[in-house]
Formats: structure tokens, C-alpha cells, sequence
């Protein structure tokens, strides 16, 4: 076994950049598994886009082009990887933590027998090979696993590594897509796009949440607006959700998405641990509360006393400016 | 058609937890136990498609300690027909891959067609165990249900996608995860509380559910535990009382935070 091998997941004439963000980090690790940097790509019409993994590290880039590679649906994808696994004996696959690559990492390492550390925040050489770091109870703990055995899968959040290029060029090598029928029984017969311009809350960079402080359902758009400024999505309190103010698919909390953004903007949310365990990873958080008791204040980074009908839209119309 | 619905007992949400440091595991001992709240969202859906003529059979089936009965009785109080757990002392300690070779021997044996599972479990957080559990069992499977249907031999599912909002169809056998979008949970009502006692609740060995030891507990997990940090706690930051400057200060810390 040798090698790691990157799955990163095509988007638009890109990628995600959570897969860009994990060949930069494994560039650091390769020295540690021998062997090359790999990549995969699958997709529907992607032929074209592989060769940029180049820039981030990769050495050789797998591309498998087939509609069914490009439907969201995870099985498909499994059948491709363990062939190239078979042929090629990676000691590492590496996934990003998106609905697709869960279900991919999640599938895969059953059908190769192997172990799946997921929602790792670091990685690092150690062990036979490599060590995951994953938080526990939102960062209350942190644990390091490592793997009995190989292929050594991980499934690694979003944000946790920095996106770098390092100039290279990669070897991009067509793989001839082998899908079973099996793979094939579950069939996408539809789509409804995400409106254009939304950042998913997983993998944003930024994310500005509302809570009870908001009132009623159409105050969101004082946290949209801010959202809007900054390039961020939108996440909502479990109160605020509950109360129907907010889609349940940008919950934050215990009992909804667990976030690790680069800033973290709490409008009107008092951070009760339910909250807290879901966001208290982001590197910087930033709370507008007008209760100073608030438990938020107790962990933000920086906190505002006051009326966030005051201050979000200020703070919108500051960075508006600013951004010209 | 019978149903089983996976589910998991997890420490209660809204307590604060830790692992022990020595075995790297969850404490379990402390504090309150509930049901999975994701997976009262599978649960219901479940019950509503067997009152909708559906289903005939509603099963829960998990995998964990044998007093977990207590927090999955819940599931049968919100209408679900019978329990299968799963305890045994040589499952302490299963990976995915050994709580997914468990579960599907489970499923095997109740002779459902559909299984659902909550998206994910609010302990570990990981949702991987529907896929887990789709390859595990050779079924077809589909994760992030936003809405079920059930005709025929086949299921129709919306179901949240990384880029939307997807219609999937799939034939039965099937696995499937539910979103919190795809129903609101009923309250167990004082009736159903009671009937749940009288329900069938089978706690089963390993070897009694057919299970194969050597792919469970730490024995057969394919990941292991080296080690666990407390790191430091957040503490609080700077606070600044609002007087119509509060949105320049924020501005003026991100820009010295180089995130603007």
C-alpha cells in the first residue's frame, strides 16, 4: 500500500474547495504514506476541469466521466473508487464531508472492509500511517483515531485546511467508469437547484446566524442582507427553527449542523450549549445580543451589547461600503 | 410490508458530556439518556406510513447497552409495534462498520423491506450510517429523504443534495435517511406511553441475533482510539456596550482579524 488518493468533488468548471483545501494538507502527509499524490475526480463532464488539481499538489488525477457520476448519488462513485483501490492500493483516501462524500466514504469503506474516521479537523503522520483528529461534543473534546489496517478513509470537514496552490501539473489519466446495476438502482429523476449565489452552511467560510432576538420570520432579512455583504450563509438557531422562522437544513446546533467557519457572526442568539456545540469550533466568533447575561458572551471572540436591528444593518452598510 | 426503523440511544442533548480519557469512549453512566432526536423523524414517518395502509409492521431495531430499552421504548410510544436490541459486552466498542454488519444482519431477520434512519446521531454526528448500512445489507439506498412515497415495489424520495433538491426513485428493498424536513414528530400521547410497556421489547446476544462477533465490538473495529484532549475552553473575548458604534468596532475587529 502506498499513496494517498484525494477525492475531490467537481463543482461547475471547478471544485469544491473543501477537496482543494485536503490536497493542500496532503501534500504535508505524502512524504509520511510513500508513494504518489493522487486525485479523483468523477463527475458528468468534468474531463476537462482534472487538470487544475495540479496546481494544488496532485501528481496524477483520475477522472471518470458518466452521467451517473454526476446525479449527487453516492453508489456510483463507489463502485469506480474501489476498482482504482484494487488496481492501485492506496494506504489513504481522503473525502470531503459534503452529502456526497459522506455517503461515498461511508459506502466505500464497507465494501473495502475498511475504517472510516470521519468528520476529522486534522490529520497528521503517526501510527502505521496516518492519525485523524475529529472534535467530540463540539470541540469539547478532541480525539485522535487511527486505522487498524487499510485503505485509511477519513472524511474531513470543510474549513479545516487552508487551500494553497504549490504550482505543480498533474498526470491526468481517463478511467473507464465499470458501474454496476446495482449501483444504478437508485435513479435521480429531478433537480431543483440551490438558488444561484447561496453558500452551503457546511462548507462557507463565513456564516451569519439569527436566533430568538429576531422576532418574526421576515427579521431574517436583516441577517440575509448581512450575509449577503460578506459572501456568507445563513444558519439559524434551533428557537428560531422550531419557532418556523427558519428551513430546518440551516439548523446549527446539537440538533442541526455542526459548523466550523472562519467567522462565525451570532445575531440575536443567546448560546445556550445546544448552540454552542454545533458552531464553538468556528475560529472566530462574533455575537450581537442586546441581554449582556447572554451565555454567547461568555465564548465570543467579540460581543456587542445592543439592539442587532441597530447594529446588523450598520455593520451591513459598512461592509457595503467598503466593498465599493 | 414491514418496516424497521434504526435507532440509537444518545446522551440527552441539552446535558454537557465528555469521554473517558482511558478508554476513549463515551461516558456512559452520566446524566440522562434519550432517544435520538433524528430518529424520532424516521420513527414518524415510519408510523404514518403504516396508518396510511402502508406498512403493517413498524420494527425498531438498534444496536447498544441493554438499558438503552428504556429511551427506545419512546420510539414504540409514538406507535412503532415491537423493539429488537441488540447488547452484548462483545459489541462494546463497534466502529461503522461493525454497528452496520450488526444492524444489517437485524434487518435481515425482520424481513423488512424498508428501512429508514434519522440523518444522523446527535453523539457521534457522522451520517454515514445509512450508506454504511445500504452497502452493508445489498440493499439500494438513499440518504437526506425530505419526503417518502411508497408505490408498488418502489420508493420516491426528495432529498437534500449538496446542490439542491433532488427526486430519486429507488426499488424496495431500500434504505433510507429521513431530514427533519420530512415530518413533525408526534408527542407520545399517555395511551401510547402505557401500550409501549406491553409491547414486544427483545433484547438479544449477539449470537442470539446471528450476529458475528468477530465483526463487532473493538475486535473488529478498523479504527481505534489513540488519544483524547481537553483542549482549553473558549473564553470570552472583548464586549463593547452598543452606544452607535457597535457595527465600526465589529468592522474594526475583523479587519484587525484579517477576515475583511
Amino acid at each position: 500500500m502506498a499513496g494517498i488518493l484525494v477525492v475531490a468533488e467537481p463543482q461547475g468548471s471547478g471544485f469544491r474547495r473543501v477537496g482543494l483545501e485536503i490536497l493542500s494538507k496532503a501534500r504535508e502527509l505524502k512524504d509520511s504514506t510513500g508513494g504518489p499524490l493522487a486525485a479523483f475526480v468523477g463527475g458528468s463532464g468534468v474531463a476537462d476541469q482534472a487538470a487544475q488539481l495540479g496546481a494544488y499538489g496532485a501528481e496524477k488525477v483520475f477522472v471518470a466521466d458518466h452521467e451517473a457520476l454526476g446525479t449527487g448519488l453516492a453508489a456510483p462513485h463507489v463502485d469506480v473508487i474501489a476498482k482504482l483501490q484494487q488496481e492501485n492500493d492506496f494506504s489513504a483516501i481522503l473525502v470531503g464531508g459534503t452529502a456526497q462524500g459522506r455517503d461515498t466514504a461511508a459506502a466505500l469503506a464497507v465494501r473495502l472492509g475498511a475504517g472510516l474516521n470521519s468528520d476529522s479537523t486534522d490529520l497528521a503522520a503517526g501510527g502505521s500511517g496516518l492519525q485523524a483528529v475529529r472534535p467530540a461534543f463540539g470541540g469539547q473534546n478532541l480525539v485522535t483515531s487511527e486505522w487498524v489496517g487499510g485503505p485509511q478513509i477519513a472524511l474531513v470537514r470543510p474549513n479545516s485546511f487552508q487551500a494553497s496552490e504549490s504550482g505543480g501539473s498533474a498526470e491526468v489519466v481517463a478511467v473507464t467508469p465499470d458501474i454496476s446495476e446495482a449501483a444504478l438502482r437508485a435513479k435521480m429523476t429531478a433537480r431543483k437547484p440551490v438558488e444561484e449565489g447561496k453558500v452551503s452552511l457546511e462548507e462557507a467560510s463565513i456564516i451569519v446566524s439569527g436566533g430568538r432576538g429576531l422576532g418574526a420570520p421576515e427579521n431574517f432579512a436583516v441577517v440575509e442582507a448581512l450575509a449577503a455583504s460578506l459572501g456568507a450563509a445563513v444558519g439559524a438557531s434551533r428557537a428560531a427553527v422550531d419557532a418556523g422562522w427558519y428551513p430546518h437544513p440551516n439548523q446549527v446546533g446539537q440538533t442541526g449542523k455542526t459548523v466550523s467557519p472562519n467567522l462565525y457572526i451570532a445575531c440575536g442568539i443567546s448560546g445556550a450549549v445546544q448552540h454552542k456545540v454545533g458552531m464553538q469550533t468556528s475560529d472566530v466568533i462574533v455575537a450581537i445580543n442586546k441581554d449582556e447575561e447572554a451565555p454567547i458572551f461568555q465564548f465570543a471572540d467579540f460581543g456587542v451589547v445592543g439592539d442587532l436591528f441597530d447594529v446588523v444593518p450598520k455593520l451591513t452598510e459598512l461592509i457595503n461600503q467598503r466593498n465599493g | 410490508m414491514k418496516i424497521a426503523v434504526c435507532v440509537k440511544e444518545v446522551p440527552d442533548t441539552t446535558a454537557e458530556k465528555r469521554i473517558d480519557p482511558s478508554t476513549g469512549r463515551l461516558v456512559r453512566d452520566e446524566g440522562d439518556r434519550m432517544l435520538n432526536e433524528f430518529d424520532k423523524y424516521a420513527v414518524e414517518e415510519a408510523v404514518r406510513l403504516k396508518e396510511a395502509g402502508a406498512a403493517d409492521e413498524v420494527i425498531l431495531i438498534s444496536l447498544g447497552p441493554e438499558k438503552a430499552v428504556e429511551s427506545l421504548r419512546q420510539g414504540l410510544a409514538m406507535g412503532a409495534d415491537r423493539l429488537v436490541l441488540v447488547s452484548d459486552p462483545a459489541a462494546v466498542g463497534s466502529d461503522y462498520l461493525g454497528t452496520a454488519a450488526a444492524l444489517s444482519k437485524v434487518l435481515e431477520e425482520t424481513g423488512a423491506e424498508l428501512a429508514l434512519l434519522g440523518s444522523e446521531a446527535t453523539d457521534a454526528r457522522s451520517g454515514v450510517m445509512a450508506a454504511a448500512l445500504g452497502e452493508a445489507s445489498g440493499r439500494a439506498w438513499v440518504t437526506s429523504a425530505n419526503s417518502l412515497a411508497v408505490s408498488g415495489g418502489s420508493i420516491t424520495v426528495e432529498r437534500q443534495s449538496d446542490d439542491g433538491v433532488d427526486t430519486v426513485e429507488a426499488p424496495l428493498p431500500a434504505v433510507v435517511s429521513v431530514t427533519k424536513a420530512i415530518n413533525e414528530p408526534r408527542y407520545p400521547s399517555l395511551k401510547g406511553i402505557m401500550g409501549a410497556k406491553k409491547k414486544p421489547q427483545d433484547v438479544k446476544s449477539l449470537a442470539e441475533a446471528g450476529v458475528d462477533a468477530a465483526a463487532v465490538g473493538e475486535q473488529g473495529a478498523k479504527t481505534k482510539v489513540v488519544g483524547v484532549e481537553t483542549p482549553p475552553a473558549r473564553t470570552a473575548g472583548q464586549v463593547v456596550k452598543d452606544e452607535g458604534d457597535g457595527a465600526q468596532q465589529i468592522l474594526d475587529f475583523l479587519i484587525e482579524k484579517k477576515i475583511v
